[in-house]
């Protein structure tokens, strides 16, 4: 079996998750991944805001910086820029990185920053009790939205496709073996890599929508997130109401801090 | 009517009676029921008010300058982090003099994060020019909104009611409900004579050269001058109407008080009980509660404090370098009164309870200290 021991700070546990929250899901999925890619553990930094989500690094064994709500790509960028040799791990809820943080997210994103961000998309601000959050489908209720949200939804990973990111996917934590997957692909390229993950949020999110369950926060993923060839051959009508999941953009670009590391080199800078 | 309810939801009802038209805000905890109950009275028609949904504290503020530059009573709340994040909008507040309210649900800055309370939020924004008044009950919470809005419309001044984290926003009281027809007689509906207005257009936020900055500047020191009197006179046709009324400051048992201890917030009733216990052992001692910290009633407390012989002050806060905030006031309140002690005790940062232990504990230690110049005592540090 799977020793995830050896990655988890068991000091820290219990965890502040709620049964039912896929947060922990994602944890693991990163585990095997950077497991399996021999990611060091002294050379990894695990950077997040704040939300449920950002709670990630309290719990992983590796370096970690939680910081202020939103910033996490700003001090994320001051970390890949100290030391481009660090593999940075960002974390970030859809509040955390399209609310408060979005300004960080594109300018993080056109500059091609080489880092791995990891989106936990649970369409709510979970750790402050269920308020609207940018990504918040439209009609779907939250504690701000008690009538239904009016506001139409970021489309997150086309908003980081659009901005330069040379990496984007989107996923879920139903189909947890494809979330390995991105992680593991998003971990190796250069540049800015998005994973977007969906994540079911029964507590905050679920119970005022009809959906308290877990589990059938789970089917509706099962249900709805469509991947790779399966989305191809939906006509238009069918993909009404369903995610497209798998790799989305996978480009070679040039990344910010090799593009400094050469102009300094252009200008004569020694290190 | 009378209701149990928290300290969050009377500021909710505070700011329901006096019929605020815009309110802008973004969750963050212990603040969130605030403006979660307001939304919800703002869609079910309880009040007659547009909430506006931000993705960030910096946002909430923007929203509400430009709210209220269009000539809406405006509101919001926050804390800690939120509040930090306003900062540069809180100053701008002020520049323009926009009568905006705020609840700061006094909480611990990061990191390391604290969802518990202490003042260093909302005292770090001592000098923007914000009044600030700090409450200690539910009942007292939700009448200082009318209060804070009157004051602020009538001065052109931004307000912040402040309140300890979870001791009382989390802590269910009975309050004596306002209702907005009553609180209509009090509290007019707000008319600015300059506002964002195309029959009569304005340009706000303009460039002031040498010649005039400084003239504006002095205009917020005049104002926040006549805000003493202003809260006074406001706060006694409150009581006048609704028979409860709190001042600028709260003095208990000081008349004749050898020692008098100096407290704000939730404190001050923990002290008061405190106060009653050692009077019955015979102690001379009597409690101070501020409630307005800016403008700072520095006569009014001169008044009660240069009678005693020796003072101590309590600050759930901490100028690092320098000495706890109301400490640093009170010293200068009492500039010259070199016959008078005062010492400092900084305790309960981040949330840690400061019973009437804790309180016991600085009085029976202030009693007997001989050094009149220990400005810093730490309370109930490990080490
Ligand atoms: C400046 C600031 N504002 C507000 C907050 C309160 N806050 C903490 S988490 C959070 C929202 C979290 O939502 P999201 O990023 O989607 O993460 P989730 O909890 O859903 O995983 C908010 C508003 C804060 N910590 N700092
Ligand atoms: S509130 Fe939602 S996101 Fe937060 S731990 Fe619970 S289920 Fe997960």
């Amino acid at each position: 079996m799977f020793d995830y021991l050896k990655y988890i700070r068991e000091w820290n546990f219990p965890h502040i998750w709620c049964s039912g929250c896929g947060d922990g899901i994602v944890l693991k999925a990163l585990i095997r991944a950077m497991d399996k890619l021999k990611v060091s553990r002294d050379e990894a930094v695990m950077v997040s805001g704040i939300g449920c989500s950002s709670r990630t690094p309290g719990y992983i064994d590796i370096n970690t910086l939680h910081t202020t709500h939103g910033r996490a790509l700003a001090f994320a960028t001051g970390v890949k820029h100290a030391k481009p040799e660090l593999k940075v791990i960002v974390v970030t809820g859809d509040g955390d990185c399209t609310a408060i943080g979005g300004n960080h997210f594109i300018h993080a994103a056109r500059r091609n920053i080489d880092m791995t961000v990891l989106l936990y998309n649970n369409y709510i601000y979970g750790m402050t009790g269920g308020q609207c959050s940018p990504t918040t489908p439209k009609g779907y209720k939250a504690s701000t939205a008690q009538y239904g949200n009016i506001e139409p939804p970021f489309n997150t990973s086309g908003l980081a496709i659009a901005a330069g990111a040379s990496f984007v996917a989107r996923t879920d934590v139903y189909h947890v073996q494809q979330c390995e997957k991105m992680i593991s692909l998003a971990l190796q390229r250069k540049g800015f890599s998005l994973v977007e993950i969906l994540t079911p949020c029964p507590t905050a999110f679920g119970r005022r929508n009809r959906m308290s369950d877990p589990v059938v926060m789970m089917e509706w993923l099962r249900d709805n997130a469509v991947s790779g060839r399966k989305w191809e051959n939906l006509s238009a009508q069918e993909r009404e109401g369903k995610i497209q999941t798998g790799v989305l953009i996978d480009v070679e670009k040039p990344e910010f801090t090799a593009e400094y590391g050469k102009l300094m080199e252009k200008v004569g800078v020694q290190k | 009517m009378k209701k149990v309810i928290m300290g969050n939801h009377a500021v909710s009802y505070g700011v329901r009676a006096s019929e605020a038209k815009v309110i802008s805000a973004y969750p963050i905890t212990p603040q969130t029921h605030v403006v979660e109950l307001l939304s919800e009275m703002c869609a079910n028609g309880e009040i007659d008010a547009k909430f506006i949904k931000v993705e960030s504290e910096h946002s909430a503020m923007a929203a509400c300058v430009g709210a209220a530059a269009a000539g809406s009573r405006t509101f919001t709340a926050t804390s800690s982090q939120g509040l930090l994040l306003m900062h540069e909008m809180l100053h701008w507040a002020v520049g323009a003099r926009l009568p905006i309210v705020l609840a700061n649900i006094n909480r611990a800055v990061g990191p390391p994060w604290s969802i518990w309370t202490d003042q260093n939020d909302s005292l770090s924004q001592r000098d923007v020019g914000w009044l600030q008044i700090y409450c200690e009950s539910n009942q007292e919470t939700q009448d200082t909104i009318p209060q804070a809005f009157k004051v602020a419309e009538e001065l052109q001044m931004p307000v912040m009611i402040v309140m300890d984290a979870f001791f009382l926003s989390h802590t269910f009281e009975i309050v004596d409900i306002l209702e907005a027809q009553e609180v209509r007689k009090f509290l007019p509906p707000y008319h600015p004579d300059i506002k964002i207005d195309i029959n009569d257009p304005h340009s706000f936020g303009n460039l002031a050269s040498p010649e005039h900055y400084m003239e504006l500047r002095y205009m917020i020191q005049e104002a926040m001058e006549k805000a003493v009197g202003l809260i006074k006179k406001v706060d006694g046709e409150f009581q006048k109407q609704f028979g409860r009324g709190y001042g600028l400051i709260h003095p208990y048992r000081c008349a004749d008080a050898e020692i008098i201890l100096v407290t704000s917030g939730t404190v001050a009733s923990t002290a008061r009980a405190v106060i009653d216990e050692m009077r019955d052992e015979g102690v001379k001692i009597g409690a101070l509660k501020v409630r307005v910290f800016r403008p700072f009633p520095f006569e009014e407390i001169f008044e009660v404090l240069s009678r005693a012989k020796k003072v101590a002050v309590i600050d759930r806060n901490i100028s690092f370098g320098g000495h706890g905030i109301f400490f640093q006031e009170i010293k200068s309140a009492l500039y010259g009164r070199t016959d008078v002690p005062i010492l400092g005790y900084i305790a309960g940062l981040g949330g840690r309870d400061i019973t009437p232990g804790v309180i016991r504990q600085i009085a029976e230690q202030a009693i007997t200290d001989k050094n009149p110049h220990r400005y810093i005592n730490w309370i109930g540090v490990k080490t």
